[in-house]
């Protein structure tokens, strides 16, 4: 099989490397890469990896960047037990495999610090672009983060949220109770707490499809503007 | 190249699937922003070419007579649908109703603000419809009903959900998704996918 040459620009599939491989919950993990034709992509992108069987058979996913604008590409999968891409990027890629990529992708669910206050409410792997958006802020652009998770244990950058002083953070479980953490679903009455204290202007709600329908319908039944909602769902 | 040690699901030798797609038996939801809610009799749809203009609610849409497709149908996320069983008026019948004029582009509006934008040509000439129906009921507001335009030939994003209005204009608009990078045509058969594809 001959290889076409790289189509220039982002959106060409490129191979490459996996620095490296870090267990972040144990079913998630966070896959740093190094791309040479890496151009600098905002928060809330995502890229396209694409993976090839011995015979030629092909299948590809979209993954959001989890790394913050000025770091190189990273992404951050929960394993789907059944699922095809997912078990092998987090079980079985190793420092130095090669995968192939395109992006940076997405103009919608991006973020740029002239955005102002925002509020981030992710569900499950939906925190990965809201990191991405949280790791751009500024002091003009204050942030709170709504994240909701199943357990404890499967709570994603968790040392990163408890040591972010200058940001609102409240996490929840959904299927277990822990000193730490709020528990039970997000419910409208910790959506205008969240509003109360942020003041934000836009709202990104990214995960489950189920999870961001039932935070937006709650968003806009609570009178938010939906022009001030960006919607990102995984599936 | 193969990916080390990767073998992906067993194939299965079944209907041709577009390249980079996989089969799924859900129906995910993907929308820009949040699910818009309206009342079959709320609902109304303008078809115009700047001049001319009709406009259809849920009865008068229905007096033109619905018609069973039953047909696959693909996301730019990858995932297609085999053979379910869609229910609408087609455009074409739609266009020829308003009498309006068959300018070579449309842009089709949503409730909520989302747009999109195709060649009058795959409106009119392919299966297109004004869907009211999935696998024979309603459609769900998260899955665009009481009205959404289905255009199965190409990406999903072309089928605005909670249709409000089909333009036909001599300039061609990109659409939402268009704007944001995504490829003007978007057929998934030539997997364009994004605007370079
Ligand atoms: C814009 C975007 C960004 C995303 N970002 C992230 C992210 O940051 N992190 C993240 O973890 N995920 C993300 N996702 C989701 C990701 O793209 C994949 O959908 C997810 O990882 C599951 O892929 P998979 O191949 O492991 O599972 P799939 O193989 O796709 O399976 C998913 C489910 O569908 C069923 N299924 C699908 N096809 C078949 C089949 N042929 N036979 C039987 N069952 C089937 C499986 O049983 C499984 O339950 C994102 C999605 C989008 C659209």
């Amino acid at each position: 099989m001959t290889t076409p040459p790289t189509p220039p620009g982002k959106l060409g599939w490129r191979r490459a490397k996996v620095r490296e491989n870090k267990d972040e919950t144990g079913s998630a993990h966070t896959v740093f890469l190094d791309d040479e034709h890496w151009q600098a992509h905002e928060a809330g992108q995502h890229i396209d990896v694409r993976l090839t069987a011995p015979d030629g058979y092909q299948a590809s996913r979209s993954y959001s960047l989890s790394s913050g604008p000025g770091e190189g590409p990273a992404i951050t999968v929960e394993r789907v037990d059944d699922g095809e891409v997912s078990p092998y990027l987090v079980d079985a890629l190793e420092p130095s495999d090669e995968i192939e990529i395109r992006g940076p992708i997405g103009g919608y669910f991006v973020w740029r610090p002239d955005m102002g206050p925002t509020l981030l409410i992710g569900g499950g792997s939906g925190i990965a672009p809201l990191r991405a958006i949280w790791q751009a802020r500024t002091d003009a652009a204050p942030m709170g983060v709504i994240y909701s998770s199943q357990t404890a244990q499967r709570v994603i950058f968790a040392e990163e949220l408890t040591q972010a002083r200058d940001m609102y953070v409240r996490v929840h479980l959904t299927r277990e109770e822990h000193a730490d953490y709020r528990h039970g679903r997000v419910g409208v009455s910790d959506l205008s707490e969240a509003i109360e204290a942020v003041k934000p202007q836009l709202i990104y709600v990214c995960g489950p499809t189920a999870f961001v329908e039932s935070v937006s319908q709650n968003l806009v039944g609570m009178g938010i503007d939906p022009r001030a909602l960006r919607t990102e769902r995984f599936g | 190249m193969a990916t080390r040690g990767f073998q992906g699901r067993p194939r299965t030798e079944s209907a041709a699937v577009p390249p980079g797609q996989y089969v799924t038996d859900d129906f995910p939801v993907l929308t820009a922003g949040p699910t818009e809610y309206i009342d079959e009799a709320d609902w109304k749809m303008t078809i115009t070419d700047g001049t001319t203009s009709k406009t259809y609610d849920w009865q008068s849409l229905h007096a033109l007579g619905t018609v069973d497709l039953v047909t696959d149908f693909h996301c730019v996320t990858h995932w297609t649908k085999l053979g379910s069983t869609w229910t609408g008026v087609p455009v074409a019948k739609v266009f020829e109703d308003a009498g309006v004029e068959e300018f070579e582009h449309a842009l089709v509006k949503s409730y909520g603000g989302y747009t999109t934008n195709l060649p009058t040509e795959d409106l009119l000439e392919h299966d297109a419809m004004i869907a009211v129906a999935f696998e024979g009921d309603d459609l769900t507001p998260a899955h665009g009903g009481p009205v959404r335009l289905f255009v199965p030939h190409l990406y999903l994003w072309k089928s605005a959900k909670w249709l409000s209005e089909i333009r036909f204009t001599d300039d061609e608009e990109p659409g939402f998704w268009e704007r944001a990078g995504y490829h003007n045509y978007g057929d998934p058969w030539r997997e364009q996918r994004y605007y370079s594809d």
